[in-house]
């Protein structure tokens, strides 16, 4: 599939010296959900503002549809839909009066017909004429949804869209994400939220202190990085692991109750077979047995250590 | 050019306006009235006519003035800060919009807002004094050159400020002075001579001199001199607006 979005060797330095951005290079393609993870100050909202002509990037190049975000800005913008990551709505400002002029600020005639379709689609047609200061967090951040809609953006932004957001919403999100994504859009998001990025994107980005570490398809990163744990539950505790089982990558937990055995499960032989053989000539009687994959968070977490 | 950008900038700064109507145009009225009641009437009834002009209505062009390039500042610095300080400013920097086409939302609104006003206490005038308009083409021309240009200098004042203190500090410390002192309620030939002098550096005399020229024939410096003025403010401004969108400065990181 083409690349809708293209950034080639970002970088942005502010004023004062931090480098936010160091040579970031990331294509996104066309109908994709790309989520990008990161701590805390790694770079994801500089880099979406970068996108969006918020913030001017030191150097590199960026095009949107292959539009320059700089030097065809009006077409590259006007593809590009943006919720932020704060709370920004002008609060005596009436929900559909700040959705339309979000829509005219992209350059489109009014359309109340547009407007309606997106405001019900969010559940905000009966708030219509609320002032948002009325409204509720959750409400809130809806309207900010509603505006970088409103005027039918191919690319869409969205950083950290459910942070303080209860989980009702937060599975609304979800799937107004994936009815988007359905419909063409090609959606971008920053989150904290791990089990979000699993549960939606396509493919995953890491990004840490300006750089981005990997860009892969969410399955293939789970399979590749993935690693499987086998807890065995003991009938009597160990002291110490037996030296016929030293042989095995062999955890002991649970003040000896437990033996933790980690493999990996693209390895063509897992050893799980030799490993109960050898517990058994052992003499250790097992009472129970249970296994579980590392989770996306795991694969995060251990990233952003390598890289720190 | 995007119109619908310009359009929808230009609606949304109206619709302020309009939602607090009563301090958009009551209080201009309001304090323009108590102006012609105290200047005017009271104390306007003991002062001899200026140079064939009743008191009363020599303050006209002055009185108008007054509100004219307070609202202008106070309504185009107030339209871009809010969105900086709430955070709203993102979509509109996000925008298929050129600089050319923000300042002409806002700076289009707040010079609208303004003109209002000017028109509204001139109307107001009219139930005090009597006054007729020697030529009513410059009066308007005055007006909107002065509505564009000292929104223009809101703009950047709103641009500039980093809190509402410093949003306050230049109309009341600088603005009001200046217009108190640029012969709104005198003709500096009333003044001592070094004082007379003293206030041809003041730009805002330049504004009422030309401004009440159109009104009654007769002005504290050449009319040619007052065009130039604000011609040249215009340009100043639109110079420094230029610069900010070039450099982002204050806007963008």
């Amino acid at each position: 599939m083409a690349a809708i979005v293209k950034v080639d060797n970002v970088r942005k330095t502010y004023e004062g010296g931090f480098e936010a951005l160091k040579g970031v290079s990331l294509d996104i393609e066309e109908g994709e959900i790309l989520a990008l993870l990161g701590p805390n100050g790694a770079g994801k909202t500089t880099l979406i503002s970068t996108i969006c002509g918020i913030t001017v990037p030191t150097s590199g190049a960026i095009t949107v549809g292959e539009f320059d975000v700089e030097n065809d800005y009006r077409e590259a913008r006007r593809l590009i839909g943006l919720v932020p990551q704060e709370i920004n709505l002008e609060p005596f400002e009436h929900v559909q009066n700040t959705v339309r002029l979000s829509r005219g600020l992209f350059g489109k005639a009014r359309n109340d017909a547009i407007v309606e379709s997106v405001l019900r689609d969010l559940s905000l047609w009966d708030k219509r004429a609320s002032k948002i200061v009325a409204l509720s967090g959750g409400m809130k951040r809806r309207v900010l949804i509603a505006k970088a809609l409103a005027h039918e953006p191919r690319v869409l932004f969205l950083d950290e869209p459910t942070a303080g957001v209860d989980v009702e919403l937060r599975k609304d999100m979800w799937t107004l994400v994936e009815r988007l994504r359905e419909e063409g859009v090609t959606i971008i998001l920053t989150t904290h939220y791990i089990e979000e990025a699993e549960a939606i994107a396509d493919r995953i980005g890491v990004i840490n202190n300006g750089e981005i570490l990997l860009v892969e398809k969410k399955d293939a990163l789970m399979a590749r990085m993935g690693q499987k744990e086998m807890r065995i539950e003991l009938a009597e505790p160990l002291d110490a692991i037996p030296e016929a089982l030293s042989g095995y990558n062999l955890q002991r937990a649970e003040n000896g109750c437990r033996l933790i055995y980690t493999y990996d499960t693209a390895a063509e032989r897992t050893g799980i077979t030799r490993l109960l053989n050898d517990l058994q000539a052992s003499g250790l009687v097992l009472r129970d047995m249970q296994t579980s994959q590392s989770s996306l968070e795991d694969i995060f977490v251990g990233l952003v250590r390598e890289s720190a | 050019m995007n119109w619908y950008g310009i359009i929808a900038i230009w609606r949304f700064e109206m619709a302020r306006f309009f939602r607090s109507i009563i301090q958009s145009i009551v209080s201009p009225v309001v304090s323009t009235s108590l102006y012609f009641v105290v200047f005017g009437a009271a104390i306007g009834s003991r002062i001899p006519e200026v140079e064939g002009v009743s008191y009363g209505a020599f303050i006209v062009p002055g009185l108008i003035m007054l509100s004219v390039l307070q609202q202008a500042i106070q309504n185009a610095a107030f339209g871009i800060y809010f969105p900086k300080f709430i955070g709203t400013i993102f979509e509109v920097l996000s925008a298929p919009l050129s600089a050319f086409e923000i300042v002409i939302g806002y700076v289009g609104a707040a010079a609208v807002k303004a003109l209002m006003i000017g028109l509204i206490i001139l109307v107001t005038s009219f139930f005090f004094v009597d006054i007729t308009i020697a030529y009513p083409f410059w009066m308007i021309a005055f007006l909107i050159l002065t509505c564009v240009s000292f929104a223009m200098l809101g703009f950047i004042l709103g641009i500039w400020a980093k809190s509402f203190e410093q949003l306050n500090l230049v109309p009341l410390l600088v603005v009001t002075p200046l217009v108190f002192l640029g012969g709104s309620f005198y003709s500096i030939s009333m003044l001592p001579p070094v004082w007379q002098t003293i206030s041809l550096f003041n730009p805002v005399l330049y504004l009422v001199s030309g401004f009440r020229w159109s009104f009654f024939g007769m002005a504290d410096v050449p009319v040619v001199a007052s065009l130039v003025a604000v011609f040249g403010f215009t340009a100043l401004c639109m110079g420094i607006v230029w610069w900010i969108f070039r450099t982002g400065y204050r806007l963008k990181s």
